[in-house]
């Protein structure tokens, strides 16, 4: 089953809800936040291409 | 004691047929020495049988080749032990081999013990009938017993790949985050540093059917899962534990029925990695014939 284990974004308004949300103050450190969750959770790095990046479990 | 050269010839037969079939190659599957010893032993097992039921028929002890038959059932077992043992060893694998492929294992190992079997009874047959010198009836077992063997493994013999499909290059292209190959949407990598290894060593390969049957076959899902496996096992993988990213991905293209794979390699050899793909088997489970059946020829 996939799941959305943690969300990084840099825009406050534009995520809320359930799995863990990590605000990052640029776009390197968003990519940097979302690289080591991933390490972490052994999860993969998805872009939804609106300056959201969601960290899912396969 | 007059049945002795029947048996032990049939027997060394059946098991030699059997050792031959044990081919070790990048799979190490039966592994080695322990795998080996398992299956030559039910191997030897299934050649008895196959040998000593010559002579309890020629002597009417037909109680006897009941329960020689009823013997030969317990091979089915052989095919449950190997798909408890790689579904067990599934989760340490980086690749998964997917169970399509573990039934199509289990599955050929349970057919090997009964192709010894046949090639036992072969033998033990000839053995039987052979009036002249025992030199000379070896040599005629010896004969009957290689020529059934390769006839067997011949006819067993699947086909692979680069049988029912044409296999080629394709180029990764990038459309922001997503992975596509030729229009089809292969993955999407969030990573910028995902993105460039995928750039740098990535390949992929486009898969073509050759005909309606071979579309079919390509469409398993099992035989998707199949080819991710077998190539990472061929020419390795470029990730480590938990770097989902990087897991070999088999994607079809419903326009056309072609197969996509993507992946990064461990080493950049393209015609390597080509040749990989070709050889995969096409395994038995996923075999489709669509051509065979009336609707099937009217789309053709």
């Amino acid at each position: 089953m996939k799941l959305i284990l943690a969300v990084v974004a840099t825009d406050h308004t534009q995520v809320g809800g359930g799995a863990p949300i990590f605000y990052a103050r640029s776009e390197e450190e968003k990519n940097e936040v979302a690289l080591l969750i991933a390490k972490i959770l052994g999860a993969a790095v998805h872009d939804l291409q609106n300056g959201v990046l969601v960290i899912v479990q396969h | 004691m007059s049945h002795i050269f029947t048996l032990l010839a049939g027997t060394g037969a059946g098991f030699l047929a059997r050792l031959y079939m044990l081919r070790r190659d990048y799979r190490q599957y039966p592994s080695y020495p322990q795998g080996w010893a398992v299956h030559l032993f039910v191997g030897f097992i299934g050649a008895a049988i196959g040998a000593v039921i010559v002579p309890a028929v020629l002597e009417k002890e037909y109680a006897a080749v009941s329960f020689l038959i009823l013997a030969a059932s317990q091979f089915r077992e052989v095919r449950n032990v190997e798909r408890l043992t790689l579904g067990a060893m599934e989760s340490t694998e980086l690749v998964k081999r997917g169970t399509a492929y573990i039934e199509g294992i289990a599955r050929v190992f349970e057919a090997r013990n009964y192709l010894s079997i046949w090639v036992a009874l072969a033998v033990a047959v000839t053995a039987e009938l052979w009036g002249g010198s025992v030199w000379e009836g070896l040599g005629v077992c010896l004969l009957v017993g290689v020529v059934i063997t390769l006839l067997l493994s011949r006819l067993m013999a699947g086909q692979t790949i680069g049988d029912i499909a044409t296999v080629e290059l394709a180029e990764i292209q990038f459309d922001n985050a997503l992975l596509k190959i030729e229009e089809t949407v292969m993955m999407n990598v969030g990573l910028e540093t995902a993105r460039s290894v995928y750039r740098e060593r990535g390949l992929a390969a486009k898969i073509m059917p050759k005909g309606p049957n071979a579309k079919a076959t390509l469409a398993n899902l099992g035989q998707m899962q199949a080819i991710a496996h077998d190539v990472s096992a061929m020419i390795g993988v470029f990730m480590d534990v938990g770097e989902q990213e990087f897991i070999p991905l088999v994607r079809r293209n419903p326009d056309n029925g072609c197969l996509y794979l993507v992946m990064v390699p461990s080493e950049d050899d393209q015609e390597a990695f080509l040749t990989a793909v070709r050889r995969v088997p096409v395994l038995e489970g996923a075999v489709r014939k669509p051509l065979t059946s009336k609707a099937g020829k009217m789309l053709d």
